[in-house]
């Protein structure tokens, strides 16, 4: 038999076992993505009632507030759609992928999946890491269908079929990182319910300090420097330069409202490299 | 032969609760343990350690020649796992929870498709192989998630009270299934309730109380450890059974029990088959009408009883129970 290093760290081991490893680890987390992926298949109501309060939201806002938006520089209506859209499209990917990581992480601990999985020759971080990448398909899937009911209530791409990539790649590496978040959070409170409860503690003051609906200007002094560095600020101050959607109130002179893009990245990273790494610690504490 | 599994002084506590308290284990390659024990005995802590869930707070546990606690990957690799708690993807067919599992024990996806497919058969699952699995009824549900613990044939199975809820000819078809699996090699721990379930697989049974073994030998052994035998008298006329009573009274070490129902009358006897025709004598000196007499080994139910000062279970957990104990299994100690 090959000599399989007892742990998951594989530094020291001969390159053959390092590479049946990496095999391993990169099949099970495809197994475990692809059921999750099943499971989401097999449950749309969930899925379609995930998408029905943004895109209610979207109407709301664009028909029955746009019009009575003060917007500067004379622009009408339209514009303000324009404005608020990238906002829409950040929370709602904080939201959905928050409470769907978190709450079928939960789920799968109270229903005794992981410890099924756990007593399986299974790779250690293949579990979660089959979440996360779910949840970027999951994302994708989100995505589409928001863009399109952006579109239709007259939001457009200005800045060509690039910029408009590299924005979506944007947001998701943010709803990657946020899907780690709510995985930590699935594995750190005791069942769905916490799990979905949990997440309006932080989900809320996250997308509602921020530019996203608002200016930073118009909060209180305090708050202003947690809107502006406010990672779902960067992101959606990233979609709304990529996009080239008007910018109608962020303020010129804050840093990261000036490179919204290396911030959002930056935050998105940090926050799934460090996600990542408690809540796999956690996982293989589960028992110690 | 070697230990299929060995254990030394294993201890787990939870909090205040001292679940195990110094458990040694030796199961030698092809045999069946069976670990017995009332409710909160510590049966399903003894698994979860030795399959590599939990770790142990003092003692060691060798599965298939690999250390629970320093190679909990090669443990994983030659054990299967079905606990007490059924527990399946809900939203998945029968035949999509098997494969799944058969590929993350490393299976190829042919393989772990035909090996599916064969396990289906085998648990009578095939014609609702494709469906949703929370579809199933509970005792399906238990029969699918026993074949999971044998997707691989491992060398070692855990089997945590694998037959609750199961209806009779399904428990017959799993003891049959568990023989030939053993017949072919395989160790088995199990853990149970039954006692008739115990007395036919097991070969060695340990009875647990309180976090420690209390008892252990072939079921044979123990019958004959707390070993009297008993007197059962089956009385014609149940106005006299208070008269049999106090002719066995005589006779018995014990007060003799009384089964109503089968106007039965029992108690514990020194004296063997001599003994039991003075007892004859003496009812008939009584003018006392028997059906039936006879002289009975004593039943696992009883040492069972004898050892724990418990009966045994017959009802499965119910739900509320069930919830509990599955979200205390998993937050650990934090
Ligand atoms: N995670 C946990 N946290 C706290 N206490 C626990 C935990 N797991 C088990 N216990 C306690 O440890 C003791 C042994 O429990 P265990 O589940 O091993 O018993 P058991 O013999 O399997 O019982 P049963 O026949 O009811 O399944 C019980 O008192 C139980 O309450
Ligand atoms: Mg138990």
């Amino acid at each position: 038999m090959i000599a399989v290093a007892t742990t998951t760290r594989t530094t020291g081991l001969p390159d053959g076992a390092r590479y049946a490893h990496a095999m391993k680890a990169a099949s099970d987390t495809w197994v475990i993505t692809r059921r999750n992926l099943l499971v989401m298949l097999r449950t749309p109501g969930a899925l379609l009632l995930s998408l029905a309060q943004p895109v209610v939201f979207v109407l709301i806002f664009a028909y029955i507030f746009a019009g009575s938006f003060v917007v500067p520089d004379g622009a009408g209506p339209s514009a303000y759609r324009e404005y608020m859209m990238p906002g829409f499209f950040a929370q709602t990917i904080a939201f959905v992928t928050a409470s769907i990581s978190s709450i079928s992480t939960a789920t799968d601990i109270k229903l005794g999946m992981v410890d099924r999985f756990r007593s399986l020759p299974m790779s250690r971080g293949a579990l979660l890491s089959g979440r996360s990448l779910a949840d970027l398909v999951q994302n994708l899937f989100f995505i589409t269908v928001m863009v399109l009911c952006a579109l239709i209530v007259g939001w457009r791409i200005h800045h060509g079929f690039l910029r408009a990539a590299a924005a979506f790649a944007v947001l998701l590496l943010m709803g990657y990182a946020l899907s780690w978040v709510g995985v930590l959070i699935g594995l750190s409170v005791e069942g769905p319910e916490a799990a979905a409860g949990s997440n309006f503690l932080w989900l809320f003051p996250l997308t509602f300090l921020s530019n996203a609906f608002v200016a930073p200007s118009s909060l209180p002094a305090v708050l202003r420097p947690v809107a502006e560095w406010n990672p779902l600020s960067a992101t959606v101050q990233s979609l709304r330069e990529l996009f080239g959607n008007p910018n109608l109130t962020s303020l010129p002179d804050a840093w990261p409202a000036q490179h919204p893009i290396v911030v959002s990245v930056g935050w998105s990273v940090a926050i799934a490299v460090l996600c990542r790494t408690l809540a796999v610690r956690r996982y293989r504490s589960i028992g110690a | 032969m070697a230990a299929a599994i060995h254990a030394e002084g294993l201890t787990k506590t939870f909090g205040e609760v001292r679940a195990l308290d110094g458990i040694d284990l030796e199961v030698p390659e092809g045999s069946v343990l069976g670990l017995l024990g009332p409710n909160g005995a510590g049966k399903t802590t003894a698994v979860r350690l030795l399959t590599t869930l939990l770790r142990p707070d003092a003692g060691t546990a060798t599965v298939a020649g690999h250390d629970v606690v320093r190679a909990p990957e090669q443990v994983r690799r030659s054990i299967g796992l079905s606990g007490q708690f059924v527990a399946l993807d809900e939203k998945l067919t029968g035949r999509e929870n098997l494969r799944m599992i058969g590929e993350l024990y490393g299976m190829r996806r042919r393989a772990a498709r035909s090996r599916a497919d064969e396990l289906l058969e085998q648990f009578g699952l095939l014609e609702a192989a494709d469906r949703r699995s929370d579809t199933y009824s509970g005792g399906m549900s238990r029969r699918l998630d026993l074949a999971g613990a044998l997707v691989v044939r491992p060398a070692v199975m855990f089997l945590d009270e694998p037959s609750v809820g199961l209806d009779p000819a399904s428990r017959l078809m799993l003891w049959d299934a568990i023989e030939q699996l053993v017949a072919s090699g395989m160790t088995l721990l199990l853990t149970t309730q039954y006692l008739e379930e115990a007395d036919r697989l097991a070969h060695d049974i340990a009875v647990v109380g309180r976090g420690r073994i209390i008892a252990r030998g072939t079921p044979r052994e123990l019958k004959a450890r707390t070993g009297q035998q008993c007197v059962e008298v089956v009385v014609d006329l149940r106005e006299r059974i208070q008269d049999t009573v106090a002719v066995l009274a005589r006779f018995g070490g014990r007060k003799p029990e009384v089964d109503l129902a089968r106007a039965l009358v029992s108690v514990p006897v020194g004296g063997g088959v001599r003994m039991l025709a003075e007892i004859i004598d003496e009812l008939d000196a009584a003018g006392i009408g028997i059906s039936d007499i006879g002289l009975r080994r004593p039943t696992l139910d009883e040492v069972f009883m004898d050892l724990t000062g418990e009966a045994p279970r017959e009802e499965p957990l119910r739900e509320p129970e069930l919830a509990a104990v599955s979200a205390r299994a998993t937050d650990g100690k934090g």
